[in-house]
């Protein structure tokens, strides 16, 4: 019988203040160890946590994008546990009372729409990091530690057990990172690890109850989070199937060896002794700061997407491609606007090439689309000479890749490539009917293989006639020119 | 409630404190005492009642969203028993 994935997610995003959650020093990344940390970051006694309103403004934002509940107040608690990274013994979190409850993230995979339901969202403070290689060598064996992150702020996002694939899990976090990216809470940095996933996975039989649950920590890229989930609902199933039975435990994955392990053996199960942080009375937020929060907000990428499938006529998939960040989706529009033609073709074709070509290139020079080499006025310029037939979908490619690469710039690119390199589209009938008739002069076996009753040789014939033009024939023409001349028995 | 030896070798370890047999014993009896007065707390009806973080009502102060703390770490780190390239040194950890 098969198995069942059931897979929770809990994502910490660091908030994009400019400074720490509890202290005024600064939450810049890349500066020399140590220099970012203050008294209040490395805990010298007697010093006291003062909250950062920016960390709770952004909390509330989030919690309004996902149709939560902003608590009216919120408590912050101890959660105790030793490490060097941790100088305070203690981290600063939320337990009993986050300031967001419930929420929904919606997504979309192959499979349809789907509602993941989210439990909490609660703001803490990281901790600070350990080194354990490029010390100097006669220190012995030690660990350094950096404390610039200690103190940066972090909103915790977790969900429901509500997913059952590792894809599922994958675009749950993907348009997680896009909403708060595009809410302006986190800068989603995956490898300054602004934005880490933990995944808690169990398996079960369907309709049983939910299983045993690993978590596996500190997945920084979508794809290192789909192998783990992977990997470890395999793990899970074979060994439920060899007759063992799984531990609930903290795993590691290890992206190297595709593996994941265990972390923390059972003796230290975590027991937290989460307790009220005595420093830090309860945290109040009153209607008008919301009302003021909400109507600062952007349009959501919910509502986007909503509009994108009404006003233009997109898949809900191309809608939800385009709306994994705000500068796709401004650029798409900018393209739409520049178009003449306003119909859901010309929009669908847009969407392909903003998807497709411009995404790729994008990506491969690795450059944000507000410093893209082809502008939204440009591509427009290119996929009109394709609804009208002035080139094929193929060659615009080349003429794409020549705009890419920088030659020919404004907003005529497209047709001044065009002209100089000749590409215009050949659909004169006459032109293409000598082609033709060269074509089938020159391949009298295929054209017996044809009349003997193999239609597929008119395939390889159109792609004679496509080569002989360099191109540039118009295919749908050259198809019905080279059938009908084959039909007249010539 | 009363606490077993074990409990309280769990929790002087989670605690990260050394406690002998007569110090544990010393300890038991003062949890046994502190944990008789919250199950005196227990027995009251709470229902309806909404749970106090705190024993004083104020409202936690905010603090606006501006870098003032400039690098201290030379004075810090004055005081720290070992440094080296700008960390703090300890003992290796390792997961």
């Amino acid at each position: 019988m098969r198995f069942e994935i059931v897979i929770g997610l809990e994502t910490h995003a660091q908030l994009s203040t400019s400074s720490k959650i509890f202290s005024s020093a600064s939450t810049a990344f890349g500066a020399p160890p140590n220099t970012q940390a203050s008294a209040v970051d490395i805990a010298l006694p007697g010093v006291l946590p003062v909250l950062n309103r920016g960390a709770v403004e952004r909390a509330i934002r989030f919690g309004l994008a996902v149709g939560g509940t902003i608590n009216r107040r919120s408590v912050f608690a101890r959660k105790n546990y030793f490490y060097p990274d941790l100088p305070k013994g203690y981290q600063i979190s939320q337990y009993e009372t986050p300031v967001v409850s419930g929420g929904s993230v919606t997504i979309v995979t192959d499979t349809g729409e789907k509602s993941v339901r989210l439990v909490r969202a609660h703001l803490e403070e990281d901790a600070g990091k350990s080194v354990h290689e490029g010390l100097p060598p006669e220190l012995g064996d030690v660990s350094g530690i950096d404390l610039n992150r200690a103190g940066m702020p972090l909103l915790e996002i977790v969900t429901e057990p509500d997913m059952r694939s590792a894809a599922e899990a994958i675009a749950y976090a993907k348009t997680l990172h896009a909403l708060v990216t595009w809410i302006g809470i986190c800068d989603g940095d995956m490898q300054e690890g602004n934005f880490r996933c933990d995944a808690n996975v169990s398996v079960r039989r369907p309709g049983e109850p939910l299983g045993t649950r690993c978590e596996i920590k500190n997945l920084n890229s979508f794809r290192f989070l789909a192998q783990a989930i992977e990997y470890e609902a395999r793990r899970q199933i074979e060994l439920i199937e060899d007759g063992g039975r799984v531990e609930q435990e903290t795993r590691l994955y290890d992206p190297d060896r595709d593996e994941t392990r265990s972390m923390r053996s059972k003796e230290d199960a975590q027991d937290y002794r989460y307790f009220p942080d005595p420093d830090l009375p309860t945290l109040v937020i009153d209607d008008a700061w919301i009302a003021r929060v909400r109507d600062a907000m952007p349009e959501l990428p919910d509502a986007l997407r909503a509009r994108l499938v009404q006003a233009y006529g997109l898949t809900p998939y191309d809608a939800e491609q385009l709306t994994l960040s705000r500068a796709l989706v401004d650029y798409y529009e900018a393209v739409t606007q520049a178009l003449e033609a306003r119909d859901a073709a010309a929009y669908k074709l847009a969407a392909n090439w903003v998807l497709g070509e411009f995404s790729a290139a994008r990506n491969r020079a690795d450059v944000a689309i507000e410093h893209a080499k082809v502008s939204p006025r440009a591509l427009a310029g290119l996929l009109r000479r394709i609804a009208d037939h002035t080139i094929s979908g193929k060659i615009a490619k080349d003429v794409f890749d020549t705009m890419w690469s920088g030659e020919g710039s404004g907003d005529d690119a497209a047709d001044a490539i065009i002209e100089r390199r000749g590409l215009r589209q050949i659909s004169d009938t006459s032109a293409i009917e000598a082609l033709v008739n060269d074509v089938l002069a020159k391949n009298a076996a295929m054209v017996e293989e044809y009349r003997a009753g193999k239609d597929k040789a008119v395939n390889a014939l159109v792609g004679q006639v496509m080569k002989a033009s360099k191109g540039k024939a118009n295919p749908t023409q050259v198809n019905e020119i080279l059938r009908r001349v084959l039909a007249s028995g010539k | 409630m009363s606490f077993s030896s074990d409990d309280i070798a769990r929790l002087a370890r989670l605690a990260r404190i050394r406690l002998d047999a007569v110090e544990t014993n010393d300890v038991r009896e003062k949890l046994d005492a502190i944990f008789s007065l919250i199950d005196a707390l227990q027995a009251i009806d709470t229902a309806g009642v909404a749970p106090m973080a705190h024993a004083q009502d104020v409202m936690l102060p905010l603090r606006d969203d501006i870098v003032t703390r400039e690098d201290c770490r030379a004075r810090f780190q004055a005081q720290a028993p070992e440094v080296a390239d700008g960390l703090y040194i300890v003992p290796r950890v390792v997961e």
